[in-house]
């Protein structure tokens, strides 16, 4: 079981850890002209709002670039494989891409949300959303 | 180009170094006075004559003790610049501010630490980090500078079919002029290609030990001053002909994913661009290039950015022997980080200085224009005016 250093959530990117607990995949959105901003941010660079609310996306997406993960002194139990996401609605997302072996794994492979929750290395746990190969089902973890 | 009158433009007068080890022994407060008083006695100056200080805002050695230990009387200016290694060459472009506006007259420029022996950049970040823009990153296991690099690095050799090996490339060069630099923690330790690709994976299918520069304990200093001034000391000048940064609206010193061209340092474009300009000068005119390197990738993005080839042509640009002994575009003749030592990138700025004073290890013959890039940063030094 891969042990996750966890966040230290804050006033702007709070409700995205909320929304994971939640099986949602949210973004931030200005509530006033609409504009989407990942990773969050307090004010719209685009007209300046303070209000926000969320886009709640598809969980569809393709890999731009991913890595293999496993630090050389400090291994992660079994290598995770790093992913950036295209998620369908125009935005980009860091993920892993789990149940899925190196070799499959290409850009532009298109696939599909899932929410796993995670032992964190202080203790708790914490729910991340994560990618499968799309079509595919998570294997219990 | 500058509208600064030329007696009143900035120069470096001084350089100094303490040596580049894995293991220096002493306190980083002490390798940071070892290499500002060499800097100061190099410029022919005293400490007394300092009046203005710029370090990184990471550096862990605090002005007022550094100019007690020199015994520097007051600094009337006194300024850090933001960023990691992206910051090398803006630390002299809030000297060379500082002195052509006469906020001070001799700025000292220090970076010094234990980044070897002490705290290593490399390792994994294990405490809960208070920059935010960890959260959205390290959850998913992006926790050491290889990982979140070579995450975008992944990308540029996606769309170039490129493999480790082309990386490996310039490690073979780099390592080739540390192999005749004495102050090289590399020196006379060459390699092949075989021997870059037998390293250890760092992160796969990306980097290996040996496209990583070198964790290494050392301090680097330089003193700024005007031409005017630099006339009357017995030091030869170098001319800041362009100092500049670059910060984009959506790009991050490390998690620069998103919105954006992940095949192009858009920062680096935006900084060759304007020290072109400022300068007068094309990329055809530069005869030494110094390339801020904390991983091989970033020498292709930089090359390719800087305008010395196209995009993706990197690799046949360092193929066809350019950056190499006897190239058009010497690149990193120290050695670079790689091979010299990991001074954030300062140590480059130091070989930039050898270059055009004609005292380099790896002199090259009449060099005139010396660019120094660290991605977000950048300078074109000159041997004249």
């Amino acid at each position: 079981m891969i042990q996750v250093r966890p966040p230290v959530p804050n006033q702007d990117d709070a409700f995205f850890w909320d929304g994971a607990r939640q099986g949602k995949l949210l973004l931030q959105r200005c509530a006033e002209c609409g504009t989407v901003r990942h990773p969050p941010a307090p004010m719209c660079g685009t007209c300046g709002s303070l209000a926000t609310d969320a886009l709640e996306c598809s969980g569809r997406g393709t890999v731009h670039s991913w890595i293999l993960s496993h630090h050389p002194t400090e291994p992660d139990e079994a290598p995770r494989v790093v992913v950036l996401v295209d998620l369908e609605e125009g935005h980009r997302l860091v993920s892993n891409l789990v149940d899925t072996s190196p070799d499959e794994i290409h850009n532009g492979m298109a696939v599909d949300v899932c929410f796993v929750e995670c032992t964190t290395t202080d203790g708790g746990t914490i729910t991340l959303p994560q990618f499968l190969p799309a079509g595919r089902t998570a294997t219990d973890r | 180009m500058s509208d600064v009158p030329e007696h009143r433009r900035a120069v470096i007068a001084g350089i100094g170094h303490t040596e580049f080890s894995q293991h220096s022994g002493r306190s980083p407060l002490q390798l940071a006075a070892e290499a500002s008083l060499a800097a100061i006695r190099d410029a022919g100056l005293s400490p007394a004559d300092i009046d203005g200080n710029v370090t990184f805002a990471m550096d862990g050695n605090d002005e007022l003790a550094i100019i007690r230990s020199l015994g520097i009387p007051e600094l009337r200016f006194s300024a850090r610049t933001r960023g990691g290694g992206g910051g090398a060459c803006a630390t002299i472009q809030l000297a060379a501010a500082a002195v052509e506006s006469g906020h001070a007259d001799a700025v000292l420029v220090y970076r010094a630490f234990n980044e070897r022996s002490g705290h290593r950049f490399g390792q994994p970040q294990v405490a809960p980090n208070p920059d935010p823009a960890w959260n959205l990153h390290k959850p998913f296991g992006l926790d050491t500078p290889a990982k979140i690099y070579a995450l975008a690095f992944q990308r540029y050799m996606h769309e170039h079919g490129l493999t480790n090996a082309d990386f490996g490339l310039y490690t073979v060069v780099a390592r080739d002029w540390a192999a005749t630099n004495p102050n090289a923690q590399f020196y006379e330790r060459p390699i092949t290609l075989a021997d870059h690709q037998a390293s250890r994976w760092i992160v796969e299918p990306i980097l290996r030990k040996l496209d990583c520069c070198l964790e290494t304990d050392g301090g680097v200093a330089l003193v700024v001053t005007r031409a005017e001034r630099a006339a009357d000391l017995p030091s030869v000048p170098v001319h800041v002909l362009s100092a500049t940064s670059s910060q984009i609206e959506h790009g991050h010193e490390m998690f620069a994913y998103y919105d954006q061209d992940l095949g192009e340092h858009q920062e680096a474009a935006a900084v060759g661009r304007r020290m072109y300009a400022e300068a007068g000068l094309t990329p055809g005119d530069i005869d030494v290039a110094m390339i801020y390197e904390n991983f091989t990738p970033v020498v292709f993005l930089q090359l390719e950015a800087l305008g010395f080839c196209g995009r993706g042509e990197a690799r046949d640009f360092i193929v066809e022997g350019h950056i190499g002994r006897g190239g058009s575009l010497p690149v990193n003749t120290n050695g670079g980080l790689l091979g010299e030592g990991y001074i954030h990138g300062m140590n480059n700025i130091v070989e930039a200085v050898r270059q055009l004073r004609g005292t380099a290890p790896n002199q090259i013959s009449g060099a005139e224009h010396v660019l120094v890039s660290a991605g977000r940063s950048g300078l074109i030094l000159g041997r004249r005016p």
